[in-house]
């Protein structure tokens, strides 16, 4: 890490002077791959409501961990993420209630409590900084973490890939091939549930689900071929938080939405492209 | 072809032995409460065609889905197996339909590598799948299509990748469901003979569920009447379609040729031939 910001140093513009931004230029050229990555297949699996309600559900983890006394909230968020996680596939599983349905009442569910144990007593304000996020107070022992967390997805992603792949494109067909489905969506969701949970505080429970979905969905009106797909979209999210961490800092805005807005519009411009292209 | 000719394209030996079997023995299903396959007793012999019909909702895509192993049941499913060094059986699945949406960049070749190796699909295609893929769909002639997208294929076009799908490697089982969806009757008829012919040159057992009752009748060998969620009739085609209680179910009381075949839905598309010849 300590290479890192040797070479950030170097970097002949005014920004990378700054030890906050070369920090926050190595979390985000983190969290874009990773979720970038996570999000071709999320929307693949069309589960970009879900991915929503785990931001959402963070609230709630928050609350519990400020309820328990501890420091920082991210171990509660990310174990109230996980049971959230699993037990909305539990009810998919076993309800014949629609998917939608149960996302959106466990959404509203979570959220709720969340405020309503947050809002105790009027301090509501103390936790809108992760609403927002804040990826310039970012400290190396955090980004410490999140390269672990790029890692243990990357190591996922390498072995269990096309399990998950066939998964999307037909359970059936998937379980043909010896695939453990039950096992693989799972995998999946407490997969994406741990990784927005431990992103919320960097880049806001408002924008995670857009840093998820955009460079995924840009890639996807542009690619043919799975490969292709992934790659794009990797490289919008590396273009997109490069291009919002800089612009942030000039214009003294979130860096979070400002990555989003530059991110909204690379898939205008894609849209575009396919349309021209008349597909 | 004989039987015994080897084609060096295919993956394993040819045996031709008539003794490896699929028996399920009292099986039943229930879902929600609701019980949707009971007391099912069949013999699946390899070589053999055998299609299933029934009524919308009698439960052809349950029992398929229930062989896969992909729901929960009581009773026996046992292999035979024609090679003591495979315990299960290799099944070979043809759905429906898939999951993706119209702009998926899903290809072909990515089904194939997907379905077929361990190297991560989204770092690249393996050049030997590509080659391997490529042998696949040439066995049902759809070899021109490997490069395409998922979204862009017809129906039939569709219904012969995945038919090679499951063909890659050579299942012991082969199961289709209702693969006629949006096919026009002379390609529906080149598909079941594809079948048939395949079945013959490689010893499969097939289950085929169809609700085109001349065109499954002209290539089963067996056919299977299943109602509310019980086997009511088994035998040879001829047999089974004379039986009043088949007729007056499936509503056809006179010669099969005036049919109208699944009440005309599945023509509802485009003739195929002439989106292949553009293509």
């Amino acid at each position: 890490m300590s290479l890192w910001f040797c070479l950030a140093g170097h970097l002949p513009c005014e920004w990378a002077r700054y030890d906050f931004m070369q920090s926050a230029l190595l979390a985000l050229l983190l969290i874009g791959p990773l979720c970038a990555l996570l999000g071709c297949m999320v929307v693949s699996n069309q589960m970009a409501f879900y991915s929503e309600a785990m931001g959402h559900a963070a609230l709630t983890g928050i609350a519990v961990g400020a309820i328990a006394g501890l420091a920082d909230p991210t171990g509660a968020m990310v174990v109230f993420g996980v049971v959230m996680a699993l037990a909305i596939t539990l009810v998919r599983r076993v309800s014949a209630v629609s998917t939608d349905t149960v996302i959106g009442v466990t959404m509203a569910f979570a959220v709720a409590l969340g405020v309503v144990l947050l809002s105790r007593g009027g301090g509501f304000a103390r936790y809108s900084r992760y609403l927002v996020g804040d990826m310039l107070t970012i400290t190396r022992p955090e980004l410490a973490r999140l390269g672990l967390l790029a890692l243990a997805v990357l190591g996922v992603w390498l072995t269990l890939f096309n399990g998950l792949f066939l998964v999307t494109v037909n359970r059936s067909l998937a379980r043909s091939r010896g695939i453990r489905v039950e096992l693989a969506e799972a995998l999946f969701a407490v997969l994406v549930a741990v990784v927005v949970s431990l992103c919320i505080p960097w880049v806001g429970i408002l924008v995670i689900n857009s840093l998820l979905i955009l460079p995924a969905a840009t890639a996807r009106n542009l690619a043919r071929g799975t490969p292709q797909y992934y790659a794009l979209a990797v490289a919008f999210s590396l273009v997109a938080g490069v291009a919002g961490l800089v612009c942030s800092f000039y214009w003294d805005t979130a860096t979070g939405a400002t990555v989003v807005l530059f991110s909204a519009a690379f898939f205008a411009l894609s849209l575009l492209a396919r349309v021209r292209r008349g597909a | 072809m004989p039987a015994g000719t080897a084609n060096m394209n295919d993956p394993l030996p040819q045996t031709h032995c008539g003794a490896c079997c699929t028996s399920l023995r009292n099986v039943g299903v229930r879902r929600g409460g609701r019980t949707v396959l009971a007391g099912i007793n069949l013999h699946l012999h390899c070589g053999e065609l055998t299609a299933l019909i029934g009524p919308n909702g009698a439960g052809k895509t349950t029992l398929l889905r229930t062989m896969l192993g992909d729901l929960p049941r009581t009773g026996e499913i046992l292999f035979i197996p024609f090679r003591a060094d495979r315990r299960q059986p290799r099944i070979g699945y043809v759905p429906q339909r898939l999951d993706t949406d119209l702009i998926s960049p899903v290809t072909v070749l990515d089904l194939f590598c997907g379905a077929m190796s361990r190297w991560p699909l989204w770092l690249g295609h393996r050049r030997g799948w590509r080659a391997e893929a490529a042998r696949g769909l040439a066995r049902v002639n759809a070899a021109p299509l490997l490069e395409r997208r998922i979204g862009e294929l017809s129906g039939g076009q569709l219904q012969r990748v995945l038919l090679a799908l499951a063909l890659t490697p050579l299942p012991d089982v082969l199961l289709l469901d209702e693969p006629a969806a949006g096919v026009d009757r002379s390609g529906l008829e080149r598909f079941f003979e594809t079948i048939s012919e395949l079945r013959r040159k490689h010893d499969l057992s097939v289950l085929l569920v169809s609700h085109d009752l001349p065109g499954v009748a002209a290539v089963a060998d067996r056919m299977l009447f299943l109602q509310n969620g019980a086997l009511l009739r088994e035998g040879a085609p001829r047999e089974v379609l004379a039986d009043p209680r088949v007729k007056t179910t499936l509503g056809f009381d006179r010669d099969l040729r005036e049919l109208p075949v699944g009440g005309g839905r599945h023509y509802a598309h485009g003739p195929d031939d002439g989106e292949e010849a553009r293509g």
